[in-house]
Formats: C-alpha cells, sequence, structure tokens
C-alpha cells in the first residue's frame, strides 16, 4: 500500500517539477535555474516537513511517506543536475557551471538547514 | 505542455519515486555505512542513466517518460541535502564533507560518461 501511496504523490512531484521547468523556460538563458528552484524550495520543505509538520500534527507514517519520499522527493531531482553541470562545461561556460554546482552544493544546505532551524522554532 | 506530456512525466515520476523507496530501503537494510550509501548509490546510477539517455538522443516523448519523469523523481535533491544537513548536526563532519564530494563529484563524472556512451547504444 506504501507503494502506491509514494508513486502517486511521487507523479504530482514529477508533474510540478516538468510544469515549473516549461514556466521557467527561456531560450536565451543558458543557466539551468528550473531545476535549482525546484531543488531549493524542496531541500527547504522536505527538512521543514520531517522535522516539523510531523511532530506538530500526528499524521499517519503513511502520509508522511507519501509527501516526503513520494511527493519532495520526486519533485526535487539529482540526475538533471549532474548532466546541466556537464553540458555547460561541454558548452564551455565554465564559470556558469561553477556558479551551478556552488549554489547547489551550499544553496541546498541552506535551505535545508533553515527549514530544520525552523520546525524546531530556533532563531535562523 | 499538453495533457500527454504531463501523463507521461506522472507516469515516470510514479514509478520514479517507488523505485528510489525500493531501492534505497534495499540497500539501507543489507549494507550498513556511514554515510547515506542507499540515496547515493541512487543518485550516481541515476545521473549516469540518465546521461546515457541524453547521449542516445532519444526522442521528446521517451525523454519525457524515461528522463523527466521516471530519472528525474528517482534521484533526489532534497533527501540528499537534509542527511547531509543531519550529518552535520550529530558532529560527523567528515562524513558530511566526503557525502556531499563523492555525490557531485561522482554523479557529474557519470553523466558525462553517460553521455558519451549513449551514441554507442543507438
Amino acid at each position: 500500500m506504501i507503494y502506491l501511496f509514494i508513486g502517486v504523490a511521487g507523479s504530482f512531484g514529477a508533474i510540478l517539477r516538468y510544469m515549473t521547468g516549461v514556466v521557467l523556460y527561456d531560450e536565451s538563458v543558458v543557466f539551468p535555474f528550473a531545476t535549482l528552484t525546484v531543488n531549493l524550495i524542496g531541500s527547504f520543505l522536505l527538512a521543514w516537513f520531517t522535522t516539523g509538520i510531523v511532530k506538530w500534527f500526528s499524521l499517519s507514517p503513511l502520509f508522511k511517506a507519501a509527501i516526503g519520499t513520494g511527493f519532495i522527493g520526486s519533485f526535487t531531482t539529482f540526475s538533471a543536475l549532474s548532466v546541466e553541470t556537464v553540458t555547460l562545461v561541454r558548452n564551455g561556460d565554465l564559470v556558469l557551471a561553477l556558479i551551478y554546482v556552488l549554489v547547489s552544493v551550499f544553496g541546498g544546505l541552506v535551505m535545508s538547514r533553515v527549514g530544520f532551524s525552523l520546525s524546531k522554532g530556533e532563531a535562523v | 505542455m499538453s495533457i500527454f506530456q504531463i501523463l507521461l512525466v506522472g507516469a515516470g515520476g510514479f514509478f520514479g519515486a517507488i523505485s528510489r523507496f525500493f531501492v534505497s530501503q534495499y540497500i539501507n537494510k543489507r549494507v550498513s555505512a556511514s554515510i547515506p550509501i542507499g540515496t547515493l548509490f541512487i543518485n550516481l546510477l541515476g545521473s549516469f542513466l540518465l546521461g546515457l539517455l541524453i547521449g542516445m538522443g532519444v526522442g521528446e516523448y521517451s525523454f519525457l517518460l524515461i528522463g523527466t519523469g521516471f530519472m528525474g523523481a528517482f534521484t533526489t535533491f532534497s533527501t540528499f541535502k537534509l542527511e547531509g544537513i543531519q550529518l552535520h548536526l550529530s558532529n560527523k563532519k567528515k562524513e558530511f564533507f566526503i557525502y556531499q564530494l563523492i555525490t557531485y563529484a561522482g554523479g557529474i563524472l557519470l553523466a558525462f560518461i553517460g553521455i558519451l556512451l549513449g551514441p554507442y547504444l543507438t
């Protein structure tokens, strides 16, 4: 049963990621803003959800897995980040590739940490 | 963006998310490691396979189903970052650093190898 919940939530996460990509797509911009956006938002949401909401409300384990593992897990992605970085490098945009990786590394960690702190009521 | 394209991504995402859940549970039950080896394996494998798909130059619909949908949902960024923060907060600085380094360096390298190998598969 848990597989079905994760699968359905995962399909919505993937669709929302795809739609974000379509909305943010601009052929004159080579930088992968869409993936970066979903990844940073998702990192915040997962940390916030996993450590916070789960404590405030008594959610069933099935629902938690569906939202955390299914929806947010599928909304964010790592494979696109890897491929986009390689594409930037192969196109000679080395600086953009470096910026992309660094913002993903540190931005993702910061967003996750902020979500974590916020859910615990710590000062961010 | 048509309904058909959305359905392709959704179908891929359905199986991608289930596969991630299954594979990470399978690995975490059998392999004990100081870093989250389940997510690491998934992100490295998915990066290689997405690279392969790009290298093969598959058509738009196949890419929406297998690339954007399946591989996109199979791999994950949010869990990877949360696991990183959890390592950092439990003072496992070395494991934290190694986990971030192997995921990025390995993922990008494997995507590159996939892109290079892709054309040979078609």
